[in-house]
């Protein structure tokens, strides 16, 4: 056990009881640390219950910016009797141990490698609250104070977050800080403040914002046009739809009031992506947002909207499954789903967002991009990105901008026509000219369907004109290819041997492991894919290295299956590194398990090498 | 497809309406139906109203789901966009489609197993939504295109072509509609333009969610004795509320419909069909009594047509949502985005 003192470089856990009040709590101690400027990233760790059962919020604490999950707890603050156990075992030796000691601990859960920290919380709190609610309540907000001193947390700033809380109920301002006092002058007078584990203001932060992924993904909406949304609550996507319908009703109403947006709950997810595609051919941008079950039932109007060439945009919020799996953790598990999402040869356009403020770009992209390609367009988030609160650049929108409708023909545009048909390969990209419904009283007028047309909309079962009409789809796969989202590849001049691609969330724990692994001497280049159709960069990136390790949050390596059948590779140059127990990838098991992998195949390190 | 127009051959007994334009103009391409299918008669008689309602051709949008029903908007108002989406889900599409540009006309064809089996779900929520659009059921008791398996809205003991009784409880379309808030609610019969052209006129002026439910007989599957969607069954055993040349304009809606006369109606197959006269006592602003009413002649054995129930100060769903007056798809930029400014507040708010 070190005495060493280290500043913001902790994990704090919070175990709690589900439906406890404790979430406000808990995201007061994350803000508060934001606000002195420092780094910090959120994962709530919640069950599929509303009230009763155990839930966790860790916070990770890094000057250095590393927002991914790392493994070991710091500071285990053990609020819920009931996963007592597992929360001291998960303490990493030397850590601290936060708990309730108003009652004794039992003798078998004491650990003697680490520090317990106990303070009367329940007993302190009796007399000051008559109702056992409220003192529930304030239980949350004390060890909040304790907390303040023992991590040295800027007081004022946490006073202030209680005002910014309660504005408009300021009778409940004094009581709180009251709490907060409690536990605060506990801890002054009775602990040895501050602990070695401690934080100190940073500028580290700089500009950037704290906010989670769906909440940025509404926002992306909102700016890039969406004035339809249709959807069927799901967790962890209903948040993103309340969020815009939120934005929406503050900054999308005319000066009457009235609204420049439609939100419609459906009867379900068919429904849903149903009137998603009915607006966008009746020519308005619209969206929905689901999760894994959501995108199963809507797989047969994808594949209408692939077929018939309607635009629809789709967030797919990633929670663990099979089936129901692990509604409230976090995977990437829909990849395969999602790219041939339908019957017959169909594949969808994905975007791969990887920070909230992807989140917000790519979802205004893919409004643009559904329209441009005149297809659907989904949007491959995750639990974690969607809903945990986590540092991100701060949102930049241009005002030159314009929403790229694609191809649509316009009424004047018809009166210079010879002829039209809807599905004419004119420019050669695949593409051809949209006209919306009521456009023009004679010509431009077509009937859409899924069952197989010639280029004038007209249907055939020929074959000829079948094979002409599928192979144009696949120009148009390749046009996607070009205008989707780059990868974003870090590689040294020439290649080094070995690479490693990764996708959505595990960009922040590959930070750090990457970091790790250099320490070791082990260098990788890297690629980070953002979209599907895959680009020649994407492919060239694996067949220029020896091998290529493939990073991903789910079983089967979906993401290397994808790479494999669509690049025509070599499988046996692709090394699965996956982790999908609901919780997100850790850097500790990418490095652990890259180096493992060097050591038993004795691969050479770069350090190895020099020395 | 070149805009060279369909040759301007007009009939001559083919009148002009208000636009100056002819029933020619609100046609579609050659039905490929089979020849004596109820469904092509639902079509012309839409023709028809739309053409006599004087709106352009082309402020319609068609959706359908599958079925032989669901193929007929490519034979009707061939200047109007329409979309044959998914077995089933013609109503979700419709929504979208209503919701992204109120100002267009929409009609939604379907069929009784697109409506009644899989699409039941749909359908219910659809009434409840009060998308406000024509929704018409070319109801056959069959899957007309799957060749003939029995429909949910088939009678029980109807047979089927193999001489088969049905065996199982029908959905009544009609009664469902009511008992879910529709503020349109009427039933007719394919072969009686002189009931269902109204009727459709009315459907499509009326201010909210109108569902007309068209008996309309499948000549290949279920247009034979033992059935009880057969051009005879419902020939003998209609029972006609509402003769309804009923515009529902709101002060034509406080006064009680004119009693209609009787009538003989030229069939498509060429028979004559006699209407029942009319019941001066039925008022289609009661919900309830709609629904006693369509029981107590069901029971009866009879198949009750015309407007069953209305409500003159229906609103539809744009009312509900509280959506601007302009069509949502034609918003801009400027209308849509808040701007860099708003987003630095955004920005700072997350801070
Ligand atoms: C998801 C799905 N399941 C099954 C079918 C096959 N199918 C096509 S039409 C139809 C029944 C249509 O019946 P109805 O709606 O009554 O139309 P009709 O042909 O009688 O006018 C079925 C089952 C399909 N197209 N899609
Ligand atoms: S099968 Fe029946 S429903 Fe289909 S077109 Fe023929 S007659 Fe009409
Ligand atoms: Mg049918």
């Amino acid at each position: 056990m070190s005495a060493q003192v280290s500043y913001n470089d902790f994990v704090i856990k919070f175990a709690n009881v589900n439906g406890s009040g404790s979430a406000s709590a808990n995201g007061m101690f994350a803000k508060a640390l934001f606000r002195m400027g420092i780094p910090v990233a959120t994962r709530n760790i919640f069950p599929s219950n509303i009230q009763g059962l155990p839930t966790w919020f860790e916070v990770r604490v890094s000057e250095r910016g590393y927002l991914g999950r790392r493994e070991g707890v710091d500071v285990m603050v053990a609020m819920n009797a009931e996963t007592y156990e597992e929360d001291v075992a998960s303490v990493v030796p030397g850590g601290y141990l936060f708990y309730d000691n108003s009652k004794p601990l039992a003798r078998e859960l004491v650990r003697n490698d680490i520090v317990e920290v106990g303070i009367p919380i329940s007993e302190m709190l009796l007399p000051e609250f008559q109702d056992p609610k409220q003192r529930q309540l304030f239980k949350n907000i004390t060890y909040l104070g304790a907390l303040s001193a023992l991590l040295n947390l800027d007081f004022d700033v946490l006073k202030s977050m209680i005002g910014e809380q309660y504005k408009g109920k300021d009778a409940l301002i004094k009581p709180n800080i009251h709490a907060l006092e409690i536990g605060r002058n506990y801890a002054m007078e009775y602990l040895d403040c501050p602990l070695r584990v401690q934080v100190r203001p940073s500028d580290a932060v700089g500009d950037r914002i704290m906010i989670n992924g769906n909440s940025a993904a509404a926002l992306g909406c909102i700016y890039g046009g969406a004035t339809v949304c249709a959807w069927y609550p799901i967790t962890p996507s209903t948040s993103l739809v309340e969020a815009f319908e939120r934005y929406a009703n503050q900054l999308r109403l005319d000066e009457n009031g009235r609204r420049k947006f439609a939100v419609v709950q459906a009867e379900d997810e068919l429904a849903a992506i149903g009137m998603v595609i009915g607006a966008a051919w009746n020519g308005a941008r619209s969206f929905t947002a689901t999760s894994g079950p959501g995108l199963s039932l809507m797989s047969e109007f994808l594949g209408l909207a692939y077929f018939a060439e309607i635009p629809a945009v789709l967030f797919d919020v990633q929670r663990a499954g099979p089936s129901t799996g692990m509604p409230t953790r976090t995977q990437q598990s829909d990849l395969l789903s999602a790219a041939y999402a339908s019957h017959g040869d169909t594949k969808q356009v994905l975007l791969i967002p990887a920070t909230p403020k992807e989140c917000f770009e790519f979802a205004a992209a893919a409004l643009d991009l559904a329209d441009r390609l005149q297809t659907p367009v989904i949007v491959l988030s995750d639990l974690e990105l969607g809903m945990d609160d986590s540092l991100s650049e701060p949102f930049v929108w241009d005002d030159e901008r314009r929403y790229d409708r694609g191809k649509v023909y316009t009424a004047e545009d018809l009166d210079e026509l010879e002829s039209y048909g809807r599905y004419r390969d004119i420019d050669g990209d695949g593409i051809g000219y949209r006209t919306y419904p009521g456009t023009h009283p004679t010509k431009g007028s077509f009937f859409t369907r899924g069952t197989s047309r010639d280029e004038n909309a007209k249907y055939t079962e020929s074959p000829d004109a079948y094979i002409a009409n599928m192979r144009r789809l696949e120009r148009k796969w390749q046009t996607a290819a070009g205008l989707v989202p780059v990868p974003e590849i870090s590689r040294s001049e020439p290649a080094r041997a070995y690479g490693i691609i990764y996708y959505g969330t595990t960009e922040h724990p590959m930070r750090e492991a990457l970091d790790r692994l250099a320490e070791d001497g082990i260098h990788l280049d890297t690629m980070r894919i953002r979209a599907f159709p895959f680009s020649q960069a994407v492919f060239e990136f694996v067949t220029e290295h020896e091998l290529v390790f493939v990073v991903e949050q789910n079983r089967d390596g979906q993401m290397e299956t994808l790479l494999v059948s669509e690049g025509r590779l070599d499988s046996a140059q692709l090394i699965g590194v996956r982790y999908f127990g609901g919780l997100s990838i850790s850097a500790d098991i990418i490095a652990r398990e890259i180096r493992d992998y060097f050591v038993e195949n004795k691969l050479a390190r770069i350090s190895e090498v020099t020395s | 497809m070149s805009f060279i127009s369909k040759p301007v051959v007009h009939h001559p007994q083919l009148g002009h309406n208000d636009l100056g334009l002819t029933r020619r103009d609100y046609e579609g391409p050659i039905s490929t139906l089979c020849a004596g299918c109820g469904h092509d008669s639902v079509s012309a008689a839409i023709v028809q109203a739309c053409a006599e309602l004087s709106i352009p051709p082309h402020r319609f949008a068609k959706v359908s789901g599958i079925g032989c029903s669901s193929k007929t908007p490519s034979y009707f108002l061939g200047n109007s966009h329409g979309l044959n989406s998914v077995h089933g889900r013609m109503p979700s599409v419709t929504t979208g489609a209503n919701l992204a540009n109120r100002s267009l006309h929409c009609i939604g064809i379907s069929g009784d197993g697109d409506t009644a089996s899989i699409g039941l779900g749909q359908f219910a929520h659809i009434v409840r939504r009060r998308v406000n659009m024509l929704y018409i059921v070319d109801n056959n008791g069959t899957y007309g295109l799957t060749k003939g398996q029995f429909s949910a809205t088939n009678d029980k003991g109807s047979t089927n072509k193999k001489g088969l009784p049905n065996l199982h409880e029908p959905i009544d379309l009609v009664s469902m509609a009511l008992q879910i808030g529709a503020t349109f609610v009427a039933r007719s019969f394919s072969g009686d333009k002189r009931q269902l052209v109204p009727l459709i006129r009315a459907g499509l002026l009326h201010e909210g969610f109108a569902f007309i439910d068209v008996v309309s007989p499948c000549v290949a599957f279920n247009n034979h004795a033992g059935s009880t969607k057969s051009y005879e069954y419902v020939r003998g055993h209609r029972d006609d509320v509402v003769m309804a040349d009923f515009v529902p304009t709101h002060e034509e809606i406080t006064a009680d419909y004119a009693p209609g006369e009787r009538e003989d109606v030229l069939m498509p197959d060429g028979s004559t069909l006699r209407l029942r006269k009319l019941e001066e006592t039925y008022d289609p602003r009661d919900r309830t009594k709609a629904l006693n009413y369509v029981h107590d002649k069901t029971l009866q054995g009879e198949v009750v047509t015309g407007l069953l129930y209305i409500d003159p100060d229906a609103s539809d769903c744009h009312a509900m949502l509280n959506t601007v007056a302009e069509p949502l798809n034609s918003l801009g930029e400027a209308e849509l985005c808040p701007g860099s400014e708003a987003l630095d507040a955004i920005n700072a708010s997350f801070r």
